[in-house]
């Protein structure tokens, strides 16, 4: 199977997975919050490496990328990004800080790494339930960084057997839109495959 | 100055003056290459080790090896001789950890021997480096002088 032969089917099929996934990560993330949090409908992405970081305001834009590994019958990974401001006001609302906290610290790495878990777990837990498949989700690791270099190591996993990068594009946002974030869902390629056959598409 | 952008899985060749610069390198590798003499600059930004070890490798600018090969077949058509070039790297990184092992993590440190190792083959001297570690790098190669110039968020500014 091949990023490029993927039908308009096969498409909308994987972005039904990506709002039936990420629409419980983002009722998860509401919960924690107590507050409204809306999410676009999900897209299906297929990117040139040069473009992948041009997401996220381009690639050197301080992003805080939260990732976790997946793996049993479903392999690949999630990412869950924010810009930096993003990132400082969520973690306040998380630990009930005041705004003036201005730097991430300790307890809001550890905060935001608690959040892309639950997000990464609601997301793969309803992704499995869906499918049939299991998968099993790493802890989290967060990295503070350029959007470039956070996002190159999803694309070197595609690298190994594409030109593209192939994934479902999440946006949400917290209703007083002072937190913005992306999901992002990136199976390999194999697991892609077994997705769709799980559905009885391939 | 003409500047040049080059991208993930990308290689260009500049003649002075004017500068090559690819931005955000993670666990890629940037392999600046330059020739002082005839004053021209080659940059490649490279994302796996070995065209060797996958089916799909006709893009040649995204492994180390044949990467490299590519970009000095460029440089010698601007004007570039090979026994002329000298070599700096950076990137690499490992940008999240785990405690399992995970060699599609450790891949930062596998593109950095590679590099390396292809480098030795064609006897290129690589001057400096500035690899490893678990953050991002912009990188941007002087056709004038050769100079890399290394900048990071909150590991400093440096050239090399």
């Amino acid at each position: 199977m091949d990023v490029n032969n993927l039908n308009d089917m096969m498409i909308d099929i994987l972005g039904e997975i990506g709002n039936i996934g990420s629409g419980n990560a983002v009722t998860a993330l509401a919960n924690m919050l107590s507050k409204r949090v809306d999410m676009n409908v999900p897209q299906v992405k297929i990117l040139e490496f040069n473009e992948v970081a041009t997401l996220l305001g381009g690639e050197e834009n301080l992003v805080v990328g939260i990732y976790l590994d997946l793996d049993e019958e479903i392999r690949g990974n999630i990412m869950f990004m924010l810009d930096i401001e993003s990132a400082i006001n969520l973690s306040n609302m998380l630990l009930n800080r005041e705004d003036t906290v201005e730097k991430l610290d300790d307890m809001a790495i550890s905060a935001l790494s608690e959040v892309g878990n639950i997000l990464a777990s609601s997301y793969v837990n309803s992704l499995s339930a869906l499918t049939g498949l299991k998968i099993t989700v790493s802890v989290p690791s967060l990295a503070i960084d350029m959007a470039g270099a956070i996002l190159s190591v999803p694309a070197i996993q595609f690298g190994y057997i594409a030109d593209q990068v192939l994934f479902i594009e999440t946006v949400f946002k917290e209703g007083d839109n002072t937190v913005k974030g992306n999901l992002f869902l990136l199976p390999d390629m194999n697991s892609f495959k077994k997705i769709l056959s799980s559905l009885g598409v391939l | 100055m003409k500047v040049i952008k080059v991208g993930m899985a990308d290689l260009n060749v500049i003649k002075a003056p004017g500068i090559l610069t690819t931005l955000g390198l993670g666990s890629c590798v940037g392999i600046a290459l330059y020739d002082k003499h005839n004053k021209v600059a080659g940059l490649a930004h490279i994302m796996l080790p070995s065209s060797k070890e996958i089916q799909n490798n006709e893009n040649k600018a995204k492994f180390a090896d044949t990467g490299i090969d590519l970009l000095i077949e460029k440089m010698i058509i601007e004007g570039a001789k090979k026994d002329f070039l000298i070599a700096k790297i950076a990137g690499g990184a490992q940008m999240f950890s785990f405690n399992k092992d995970n060699s599609i993590l450790k891949i930062g440190e596998r593109n950095v021997q590679a590099t390396k190792r292809k480098l030795s083959e064609l006897n290129i001297k690589i001057i400096s480096e500035d690899t490893g570690g678990n953050y991002g790098r912009t990188i941007e190669l002087n056709a004038e002088d050769g100079s890399l110039l290394v900048k990071t968020i909150g590991h400093g500014v440096k050239i090399i």
